[in-house]
C-alpha cells in the first residue's frame, strides 16, 4: 500500500546537528581518498572536518549540559525499530572531548606524520584517522546497542591500521597492531555475544527499550551472562588491568600523533560504553552488577593504580612509560565507577576529560621530542629541556596534571574522587588514591629530571610552531580546567545524575518523524 | 596460462557477460535476490578472472589499482551523499521519503537504488583492492627454487 503523507515540518540545520556530528568526519574520510593525492589537501580536509565536528559538539553540549536529551531518528524510522541517536550530558561531554582533542592533535600531526609516515601512505593515513575519529563519535552518540558495535568495529579496524602505520619508523608497530587486532577482536566478539543474549531475552536493541525490558527480569541467568560478556568485552577495549596487555606496545610503536589521539579518546570511549550499559541499559539497582563492580572491578582498579604505576617507574622509554601510566589512570576512572554513587560517577566523568587532555599534552610532547631526538628513549632525550624549552615546559605542566597538583586539571578529578570515596565511607580507598599519586610523582620526576638535569645529548632546535602551539593550547587547557571548573564539573555532575536516574526509556516520536508507519516499509 | 587457448577464448567472451550480469543483479536488487554487495562481487569477478587467465599487468591496464582504491571510497560517498541529499530536502539523514514527497514508498525505491549503487561500487573497489594486494606480493622464494 502506498502511504500518502505530507511532510510538513522541514528540518533545520539545527535539528540536523546530531547526525552532522557524525556525517561530517565520516564522509570526509572517503573524500580524502577520492580527492587527496597530496598530503596538504588530505590534511586540510581532515582538519576542517575535525573543526566542524568540534563546533557541532560544543553546540550539542550547550543544549544538554543542564539535563534533558536530544533524540534523532535515522531515516525517519521511529525507535525501537529504527536507529536512534540519543544525546544527553554524558555523551555530549565525551563528544566535546573527542572532537576537541582531534582538532588539537591534527595541526600537530602535520609535521609529525610528514616525518614518521611514508609519503605515499599519508592520504590513506588521514582516511583511516578520520574513520577512527568518526567511529569513536558514532559509538558515543548512538542510542542503539547494535549500532555501538558497528561503530566500535569501524573505529577499531581503522585504529589497527593507523597503529600499523608506525611501521615506517619501527617495524614492531606491525606486531603491536596485530596483538591489538587479536585482543580487540576478542573484545568486540564478547561484546556482541552479550548483545546477542540481550536480544534473545528482549527482542530489541534500542537502549531505552532494552532498559525497560531488562528491568523486570534481572534475576535471569541469560541477562546476567549478557552483562558479564559486555563487561569483559569492553574491559579488553578499556584495558582494565589484567586485560591491558595490548596497550603498552600499541601506544609505544604507533605514530606519535596517533598515540596522542588514541590515548586521549579511545579508552575513554570504551569507558563511556561501559558506563552507558551499566546505568542506562542495566539498572543501577541490578544486584549482580553491584557485586561485579564491588568484588571484581574495584580490586582490579586499585591493582591497576599501583601495579601499572610501579611498572611505569622502571621504563626506559618515555612513550612506554606514559602508556603504563594510562593503564594506571584507567584504574582511577573505574574506581569512581565502582563507587556507584553520584560523586563517584562525576569523578569518573571529569577524569575522563581531564586525563584526556593531560595525556594529549604529554604524548604530543613526546611526539615533538621524537621528531628532534629520533626516539623517545630517556637516553636520547636527555637534556632536551634546554634545547626545546617550550615543549619541555608544556610537558612539565602535563606531568603536574598527571600527578594531580593543585591548579591543574588532574587535581580536580582526584579531589572529586577522594571526596566520593569519603562519602561512601571507604577511607582506605581514599588513602590508596593519594598513595598511588606518589608513584606518579616518581615517574613524572624521572622524565623531568631527564629533560632538564642532564647535559644535552645532542644539539636540537625547538619543535616547529605547528607542534608547539597545539601542545601549549592543550597545556593551558590543563591549567584552565584546573582553575575554572564550570564546564567540566557542571557537565560531569549532570552526566552523573543522568546516569544514576537510569534509563529515560523509549523516546516519544518527534514531530518530524516520517509519517510512514513502521510496518509498511517497502511497498 | 599461455597455452590454454580454450580458457583464454572463453574468458574473453565471458568477461563482458559477467559485467552485464553484475549490472542486472545491481539494478534488480530491490525486486529480486541480489543487490549492491552481490553485484559488486560479480563485477570484481570479471576483472579477477581476466587477471587469472591473462596476467595481472593486463588486468591492471583495464583497471589500475589506483582507480580501484578510488572506487572503494567513491561508493561510500554515494551512499552517504544520498543521506546528505535527503537532509538538504529537510528530511532526516537517509530518509528516502525525501526523493518523492507525497509518495514516500516510491521515494524508498529511489533511495534504495542510490545507496545500493554506492554499495556496488565500493564492493567492486574493495574486492579488486584485496585481490591486487595479494597477487602483487612478490613471493619470497621463486617457484623454481622449491
Amino acid at each position: 500500500m502506498a502511504t500518502e503523507s505530507v511532510h510538513d515540518v522541514a528540518l533545520t540545520l539545527h535539528d540536523q546537528l546530531p547526525i552532522l556530528q557524525l556525517v561530517v568526519p565520516f564522509l570526509a574520510a572517503p573524500l580524502v581518498m577520492v580527492v587527496g593525492a597530496g598530503r596538504g589537501v588530505a590534511w586540510l580536509i581532515a582538519f576542517l572536518a575535525s573543526l566542524a565536528a568540534f563546533a557541532i559538539s560544543a553546540l550539542l553540549l550547550a543544549q544538554v549540559i543542564d539535563g534533558g536529551f536530544l533524540s534523532y531518528q535515522i531515516g525517519g524510522w521511529a525507535p525501537p525499530l529504527g536507529i536512534e541517536y540519543r544525546i544527553d550530558a554524558v555523551n555530549a561531554f565525551l563528544l566535546f572531548l573527542i572532537s576537541g582533542v582531534s582538532t588539537l592533535v591534527l595541526p600537530f600531526a602535520y609535521e609529525s606524520v610528514k616525518a614518521e609516515i611514508a609519503e605515499r601512505n599519508q592520504a590513506l593515513f588521514y582516511t583511516c584517522y578520520l574513520l577512527c575519529f568518526a567511529g569513536l563519535l558514532g559509538v558515543t552518540i548512538t542510542g542503539d546497542a547494535f549500532n555501538v558495535f558497528v561503530f566500535l568495529e569501524i573505529s577499531s579496524l581503522s585504529t589497527y591500521a593507523i597503529i600499523a602505520a608506525g611501521a615506517d619508523r619501527d617495524r614492531r608497530a606491525l606486531t603491536a597492531a596485530y596483538d591489538y587486532l587479536v585482543m580487540g577482536t576478542i573484545g568486540a566478539t564478547f561484546f556482541v555475544i552479550g548483545l546477542g543474549l540481550l536480544y534473545m531475552m528482549t527482542g530489541t536493541l534500542n537502549m531505552g527499550d532494552l532498559a525497560d525490558r531488562i528491568a523486570p527480569q534481572t534475576d535471569n541467568r541469560t541477562i546476567q551472562a549478557a552483562f558479564a560478556f559486555i563487561v569483559v568485552g569492553m574491559g579488553l577495549k578499556i584495558a582494565i588491568y589484567p586485560l591491558h596487555l595490548w596497550l603498552p606496545n600499541a601506544y609505544t610503536y604507533a605514530p606519535s600523533a596517533v598515540t596522542a589521539f588514541l590515548a586521549a579518546t579511545a579508552t575513554k570511549v570504551a569507558v563511556y560504553v561501559l558506563l552507558r550499559f551499566s546505568f542506562s541499559v542495566f539498572s543501577p539497582g541490578f544486584a549482580f552488577e553491584n557485586y561485579t563492580y564491588e568484588l571484581i572491578i574495584l580490586p582490579f582498579a586499585i591493582l591497576a593504580m599501583f601495579a601499572a604505576s610501579f611498572i611505569a617507574i622502571f621504563q626506559t622509554d618515555l612513550k612506554r612509560m606514559l602508556a603504563y601510566s594510562s593503564i594506571a589512570q584507567i584504574g582511577y576512572m573505574l574506581l569512581g565507577l565502582s563507587l556507584m554513587n553520584a560523586s563517584g560517577l562525576a569523578a569518573t566523568m571529569v577524569h575522563l576529560f581531564n586525563h584526556g587532555i593531560t595525556k594529549a599534552v604529554l604524548f604530543m610532547g613526546v611526539g615533538a621530542l621524537t621528531l628532534r631526538a629520533g626516539s623517545s628513549f630517556y637516553a636520547s632525550i636527555r637534556g632536551m629541556g634546554r634545547a626545546m624549552p617550550l615543549t619541555a615546559a608544556a610537558m612539565v605542566v602535563g606531568g603536574l596534571s598527571l600527578i594531580g597538583v593543585p591548579g591543574t586539571a588532574g587535581f580536580i578529578s582526584k579531589w572529586v574522587l577522594v571526596q566520593a570515596a569519603f562519602e561512601k565511607g571507604w577511607w582506605p580507598v581514599a588513602f590508596l588514591i593519594v598513595l598511588s599519586s606518589l608513584l606518579a610523582v616518581v615517574y613524572v620526576w624521572r622524565f623531568v629530571e631527564t629533560l632538564y638535569l642532564h647535559e644535552p645529548a645532542r644539539d636540537a632546535a625547538e619543535a616547529p610552531l605547528t607542534m608547539v602551539v597545539p601542545i601549549w593550547i592543550t597545556a593551558l587547557a590543563c591549567v584552565w580546567f584546573g582553575i575554572n571548573t564550570d564546564i567540566t564539573m557542571t557537565a560531569a555532575n549532570t552526566a552523573a545524575e543522568t546516569l544514576l536516574s537510569g534509563s529515560t526509556g523509549l523516546a516519544e516520536p518527534s514531530p518530524w518523524t516520517s509519517a510512514l508507519p513502521a510496518g509498511e516499509a517497502s511497498h | 596460462m599461455q597455452h590454454h587457448i580454450v580458457l583464454r577464448v572463453v574468458t574473453k567472451l565471458l568477461c563482458g557477460l559477467i559485467v552485464l550480469f553484475a549490472f542486472y543483479v545491481q539494478f534488480h536488487g530491490d525486486y529480486s535476490p541480489g543487490g549492491g554487495f552481490q553485484a559488486g562481487v560479480i563485477m570484481a569477478v570479471a576483472f579477477i578472472a581476466y587477471a587469472v587467465v591473462f596476467n595481472l599487468e593486463m588486468a591492471q591496464k583495464v583497471m589500475p589499482a589506483r582507480v580501484a582504491h578510488k572506487l572503494a571510497a567513491l561508493g561510500v560517498l554515494i551512499y552517504g551523499g544520498t543521506g546528505v541529499v535527503s537532509m538538504l530536502f529537510g528530511y532526516t539523514f537517509l530518509d528516502y521519503g525525501a526523493f518523492q514527497p507525497g509518495h514516500p514508498s516510491h521515494g524508498q525505491h529511489w533511495g534504495i537504488l542510490a545507496v545500493e549503487l554506492g554499495v556496488g561500487v565500493t564492493v567492486t573497489g574493495v574486492m579488486l583492492t584485496i585481490f591486487y594486494a595479494f597477487t602483487s606480493r612478490v613471493p619470497s622464494i621463486s617457484d623454481e627454487e622449491w
